[in-house]
């Protein structure tokens, strides 16, 4: 029978299955980070149990560290000094590869783990982390997961399973000059609400997806969670495969061709039945931002705030209605009129090295707006070193951005640093709730290319540069 | 695991779609490596007038006095979307909530609420709505009976309506047991699954 990528990836990990619609899956790498890893690996110790294959769990600091120049283990948010230890102490206890501060491998989990190899095609990952989504780019089924299920995958090898069911979205066409990944998935969740891919792993196709770079396929299933998906997949090609090989834990010499063997085989196949499928249209989106507290409250650059009265449902109409109060924006603003106080360009979304280099591509010789503060955190600490190696640092600093060491730093308030109660913020990152930068910090999200034009404009704002997508 | 198998309490509403886990437990107030120490944090960005002070908004519906004690919670669809901290089940378990009443439910949040003992159960919009229509205003009026053994929710005299929980996560719940030693009972699945994957993938166990 003719089955999905997804289907083939399940079938690979399934032990047995354990009731209608639910299986045991075998679990090929845990990833954990210092925010929920750390509850994961102390909860294990007190009851008591130990990890089946140390060798296959991972562990980072990229939550609650610091990213200022010179950190330590102290931190701005309250309490995170403690967070820090207890995992340290944990992983070690564990005996798990943990890539601690000052450790030139720590970063962001989900920018180090294919950056490492840790992550590779077709293999099962999980992190209690719900962006562990984002390693579908390569061809990885992986999903987040809670601190419980973290510890029954470390201890067991396997996970249980209710199977999600298939979606395929495709995106026709080639996609725009100026439209960024970032930009298709806002689109496609502004299209299809933030629950529209709920109970389904949803494998990416089309012209507009082979297209896309290893890194913008990253950025691309990364916010499939945002559209309430189990996953987000891409089908792992020859690019996949040539940006997969030498890693530092990907297959050595003597196993690489028949890892490559294998993840060739890793497509749908071409009869292969979804429960539902969307046509995307690319040449019809354009750069897009978000003016809600969802991500579903999607628009275009060139576009306006939309109104809450134009809306049928109440329910719907309602949470706009908050949603607007929240943003304090009116209906039938034009976006590229709303003035910004602050540009963050960071997160496990948008803040590898071909995001820093088109960001800084197209800021070479501007400058930040005046009274607008604009940062930027590498999502590891080698995109760090490679993006100085090319001088982007100096790019960034000398228009006025902060350079900072890697983390999810604003991307989530944890009681540490933020850009303060009502300060409207263009953002790189994957959430806009309510609070989530900060108690009434608005954010606006955005690709890395409208975040550098906007944060230069002082207004929200499309970059003018298309030819800087290409980067 | 505490087993679940039927219980009465009152039914707090809070209607609102996608209310995401940074809503229901902000990350802030996961102050310490704990499970523990979770609920005075709920819904903080909304339950209180000033945070750092914990002054009560007596608008948000769990300050005001029907609702005092509920242990059940009517929201609107994808409760619970967003990020995965399971903290947001514990502090919701901790204050006091055993059942969650909601069109549909973030994907991880569902499964954190059944691997710790308190019942997601999917009930469609409008069923919702009528259940909270038919319910009187006074304190004793918002009782609702949540029945997992027979998979249904009764209330005033007689009412009631059926839901549905995957058979796995019933028994689950009934027993009160602990997913982690359930699965080691498939060891030697897990073992001969392995040893002939190790074979297949042998770079997925050791990179050569």
């Amino acid at each position: 029978m003719a089955r999905t990528l997804f289907d083939k990836l399940w079938d690979l990990h399934e032990i047995r299955p354990l009731d209608e619609g639910e299986s045991l899956l075998a679990i090929d790498r845990v990833f954990l980070h210092e925010r929920t890893g750390s509850i994961a690996l102390t909860t294990m110790a007190e009851e008591g149990r130990s990890v089946r294959d140390p060798k296959r769990v991972f562990c980072t600091m990229d939550h609650i560290v610091d990213t200022f120049p010179g950190r330590g283990d102290e931190t701005l948010m309250p309490g995170g000094t403690a967070f820090i230890l207890a995992t340290r102490e944990a992983a070690r206890n564990a005996g798990i590869q943990l890539f601690d501060i000052g450790d030139p491998r720590q970063g962001i989990m989900h920018v180090v783990s294919p950056e490492l190899g840790i992550a590779l095609p077709g293999l099962t990952v999980v992190c209690p982390d719900s962006h562990s989504c984002t390693l579908g780019g390569i061809g990885a089924l992986a999903w987040g997961i809670g601190s419980t299920e973290a510890q029954h995958a470390m201890v067991t090898g396997t996970l249980r399973v209710s199977r999600p069911r298939n979606m395929r979205v495709r995106f026709t066409g080639p996609r725009p000059p100026d439209v960024t990944a970032k930009d298709m998935i806002l689109h496609l969740i502004g299209r299809h609400g933030a629950d529209g891919g709920s109970g389904y792993a949803v494998e990416f196709c089309g012209e507009a997806i082979s297209d896309l770079s290893v890194e913008e396929r990253l950025t691309l299933c990364n916010m499939a969670v945002e559209f309430s998906a189990f996953t987000g997949l891409v089908a792992p090609d020859e690019r996949t495969i040539d940006w997969c090989r030498g890693r530092p834990y990907a297959p050595g010499p003597d196993l690489q061709q028949a890892a490559e063997a294998h993840w060739r085989e890793l497509v749908s196949d071409p009869e292969a039945v979804y429960d539902r499928q969307i046509e995307v249209d690319a040449r019809q989106i354009r750069p897009s931002v978000t003016w809600g507290t969802s991500p579903q409250h999607t628009v275009a650059l060139d576009g306006q705030v939309p109104d809450p009265a134009s809306v049928g449902n109440p329910d719907t109409r309602a949470a706009m209605e908050r949603a607007l109060a929240y943003m304090d924006l009116a209906p039938g603003t034009a976006m590229a009129d709303v003035a910004i106080d602050a540009a963050f360009i960071g997160s496990c979304t948008n803040a590898r090295l071909s995001d820093l280099r088109q960001a800084a591509h197209w800021l070479q010789g501007r400058r930040v707006a005046q009274g607008v503060r604009a940062v930027v955190v590498p999502g590891s600490s080698t995109v760090k070193r490679e993006a100085e190696a090319e001088g982007l640092d100096r790019i960034f600093e000398a228009a006025g951005f902060e350079w900072r060491e890697s983390g999810c730093s604003m991307c989530l308030y944890a009681g540490g640093e933020t850009f303060g109660p009502g300060a409207r913020v263009v953002s790189s990152t994957n959430r806009n709730f309510e609070g989530r930068q900060g108690p009434g910090t608005r954010t606006h999200l955005a690709s890395p290319l409208t975040v550098v034009a906007s944060a230069c404009a002082g207004r929200l704002r499309a970059a003018d540069w298309p030819e800087a997508v290409s980067a | 695991m505490k087993p679940i198998r039927r219980f009465e309490g009152v039914v707090a509403p809070l209607l609102r779609a996608n209310i995401d886990t940074d809503a229901i437990i902000p990350s802030r107030e996961m102050k310490r490596v704990s499970r523990h120490g979770l609920s005075e944090g709920l819904f903080a960005g909304w339950r209180y007038l000033d945070v750092d002070e914990r002054r009560p908004d007596p608008e948000f519906v769990l300050n005001q006095p029907a609702f005092e004690g509920a242990s059940i919670l009517a929201t609107g669809p994808n409760f619970g979307c967003g990020s995965s901290r399971e903290h947001a089940v514990w502090a919701l378990q901790e204050y006091g909530f055993r059942a969650i009443l909601a069109p549909s439910f973030g994907a991880i949040f569902e499964r954190n609420c059944f691997n710790n003992g308190v019942l997601p159960i999917r009930a469609e919009a409008d069923a919702l709505d009528r259940l909270l229509g038919d319910l009187g205003s006074a304190p004793g009026e918002r009782l609702l009976t949540v029945d997992l053994e027979n998979q249904r929710l009764a209330w005033g005299d007689g009412q009631s309506f059926a839901f549905e929980v995957p058979e796995v996560q019933r028994e689950m719940l009934l027993n009160g047991w602990d997913p982690i030693d359930r699965t080691l009972q498939y060891g030697a699945d897990i073992d001969a699954f392995i040893d002939s994957d190790r074979k297949q993938r042998p770079w997925v166990y050791d990179r050569g």
